[in-house]
């Protein structure tokens, strides 16, 4: 599937926004992750940024910065948003409030609960009617959010809007799923490959034939391993460099996602 | 039906199977819905109180999965695989990965909450002192309550290797399998994909449904002038989809087109004009080839809440008028939330290849203010092509045109 990349978002602590982001990943600035940036969705409007989770304004930001970037009209761009847990600090207060007497949960954290909610929020802050999507696949959740974002911009030949998205879980979720760092990215890619500056050509290929990408950094690698999202950072590496390079993302160590970056 | 303008080439649904509150497997839940009998009962979930009916399915505290399944036992997972036994569907996609291998073969699966049931049962035994939940639970959480369980639980039953996600976007999530499983053929990232969605009962749904006062004291009463909210219930379906040029069965029900859309509007109320929902099913309509005047019947989202009903009534008469006929089958299922989807478009199927309506059970007056053609008894007629509807929270939407090949 060959598909135009006409923005990118990034957020995490030492690759905030883009710019500085595709500096580091492409090697000509040091990594150096310090504290952990804040997210400031501008779209979303005051009284919902205040009531929205982290998960949701991590998730907006980079899709903002991305959207900015290629220049398209937000309501002309469909979604799909993949994360492992989606709005696991949600859910532990909903599953806190059930243990209580009277079960009372807010109606309000309820519909924030469902997966798709930093979906429904880009939809709401952008007046955007197009398809969208949020799905998870464990540790290759974005992956799988590419994948279905490449063949919706070659199916449908639409614009599409992909972020991937996993934030620590909170205490006591945080053993069963231990997620260490904050992490999310956007991409909006474009179905007309062959005008864009930057391209790029997914296939899939078994397990046997392409090793999965990893980073050469260490603390970059630790962070890939680390965050369902972030297993995205050999693709934000090729795209951060100009010329031919490939990344391979796993997929359910069945498969694997062979992504090839032209710039 | 005009082939050329068609955008997409019809699927098969070359086997599928369907377990929810009224039976186990097409036949049974056929049989309820000729013989209109509901599955709703009076709640009694575990220690839920709450005036409420659900769509209970019975047996699943009878069995456990044990084997190799067993990190994946939970509600949702005693669900999906009770589902999995009916129907022939087992051979069924035994057989597709003789056709085509198993790494050719997707697996789609749309949910709402997933295993989330273990998570709350888990809160409760957790140590009061520490906060630390149980050992058992944290070592199964990713074969349980994550949202990819399901996906990992179908794809390992089944013995397939290709890719497998699970859709979650509240109630539409197993109608959307079938547009993604679309793409993916067509992509040729696949031949054959395993599409559908399970929901099971939960703490989180009931209490959070009440909160929004959205749940009614009685069985829902779809399309009815004094209906008062719905009613939960909990359900499994899968469909095997592959190309009608592979697969082309005449008399076989396929997909023909779908459309999907969000409201833009808010996270749990529609958009009052219904503009998400005329965006969706005049998409899926473009997407088959076709004009509303081809079909026959419309298969209700139907929740049999005032806003859902009335809104899905301006954009279904917009389009269509009152020329097909339109039910709700919620009255037999209860909502199913990420199982609606499948659970709705599996009935219509039945429908297609039973030439029967199933009318909207429970209604005993369609409200004066819905224009659409509700029918409220079942009418045996033969329909040739169809349109499901589902809408969910996010104000996320999906259309499905079904048809006889």
């Amino acid at each position: 599937m060959k598909v135009g990349i006409l923005g990118v978002g990034l957020l995490s602590a030492g690759l905030d926004g883009w710019v500085k982001g595709r500096a580091v990943l492409a090697g000509t600035s040091s990594y150096s992750p310090g504290s952990v940036p804040e997210p400031e969705p501008s779209l979303l409007p005051a009284n919902e940024r205040r009531r929205s989770s982290d998960a949701v304004r991590w998730a907006l930001h980079v899709a903002e910065e991305a959207v900015r970037q290629s220049t398209l009209h937000a309501q002309e761009v469909a979604t799909v948003f993949a994360s492992s847990g989606g709005e696991m600090a949600v859910l532990d207060q909903l599953c806190r409030a059930l243990t209580t007497t009277d079960r009372a949960l807010s109606p309000t954290l309820f519909h924030q609960s469902v997966h798709n909610t930093a979906a429904g929020y880009w939809g709401i802050a952008t007046g955007c009617q197009q398809s969208s999507t949020a799905l998870s696949s464990y540790d290759d959740s974005s992956a799988l959010g590419l994948l279905e974002a490449a063949a919706y911009a070659t199916v449908e030949e639409r614009p599409v809007l992909f972020v991937a998205y996993d934030l620590p879980s909170p205490p006591p979720l945080d053993r069963a799923r231990p997620i260490r760092f904050a992490f999310a990215a956007a991409l909006v890619m474009t179905p007309s490959a062959s005008t864009a500056s930057v391209r790029a050509d997914l296939t899939l290929a078994a397990s046997s034939q392409a090793e999965v990408t990893e980073m050469e950094h260490q603390t970059l690698e630790g962070l890939r391993r680390g965050n369902p999202a972030a297993r995205l950072l050999p693709l934000l590496r090729a795209l951060a460099q100009t010329g031919s390079h490939r990344a391979c993302l796993n997929v359910l160590d069945d498969q694997r996602l062979v992504v090839d970056i032209e710039s | 039906m005009s082939p050329d303008k068609r955008s997409m080439t019809p699927l098969t649904l070359s086997a599928y199977t369907l377990v929810a509150a009224t039976g186990r497997g097409i036949g049974a839940v056929s049989r309820s819905l000729r013989e209109r009998r509901s599955g709703l009962r009076p709640c009694n979930f575990e220690d839920a109180l709450l005036k409420t009916y659900i769509g209970r399915v019975d047996g699943l505290e009878d069995f456990s999965l044990g084997n190799g399944l067993a990190p994946f036992d939970c509600r949702n997972n005693r669900l999906a695989w009770l589902a999995l036994q009916q129907d022939g569907f087992m051979v069924a996609v035994a057989e597709a990965k003789q056709r085509y291998g198993s790494d050719r073969i997707a697996v789609v699966m749309g949910t709402s909450t997933s295993g989330i049931l273990e998570t709350e049962h888990a809160y409760r035994q957790r140590d009061p002192r520490t906060d630390r939940l149980g050992d058992d639970f944290t070592a199964r959480y990713r074969y349980t309550h994550n949202m990819f369980s399901l996906g990992n639980f179908v794809r390992t039953c089944l013995g397939l290797h290709g890719p497998t996600l699970v859709i979650s976007t509240a109630c539409s999530s197993s109608a959307k399998v079938f547009a993604t499983a679309a793409r993916y053929l067509r992509a040729g990232l696949c031949d054959a994909a395993i599409v559908g969605g399970v929901d099971s009962l939960c703490l989180t749904t009931l209490y959070g449904f009440s909160a929004l006062q959205l749940l009614s004291a009685q069985p829902c009463r779809p399309c009815d002038e004094d209906r008062d909210g719905l009613s939960l219930g909990e359900a499994a379906g899968y469909a095997l989809l592959e190309s009608s040029t592979n697969v082309g069965r005449k008399g076989a029900v396929a997909l023909l087109g779908y459309g999907e859309s969000t409201d833009g509007h808010h996270m749990s109320q529609p958009h009052p004009e219904g503009l998400g929902a005329i965006r969706a099913i005049q998409q899926s309509l473009d997407r088959a080839g076709l004009v509303p005047s081809d079909i026959d019947y419309v298969n209700l989202h139907g929740t049999a809440t005032k806003a859902n009903d009335l809104v899905e009534d301006k954009a279904v008469y917009h389009i269509f008028g009152s020329s097909p006929v339109v039910s709700s089958t919620k009255g037999w299922t209860g909502h199913t939330l990420g199982a609606a989807g499948i659970t709705e478009a599996l009935m219509t199927a039945i429908c297609l290849k039973e030439a029967f309506v199933p009318g909207t059970l429970h209604c005993e007056r369609v409200d004066p203010a819905l224009k659409s053609r509700v029918i409220r008894n079942n009418e045996a007629r033969p329909i040739r092509l169809a349109v499901s509807n589902i809408f969910g929270f996010g104000g996320n939407n999906c259309s499905l045109v079904l048809g006889v090949l």
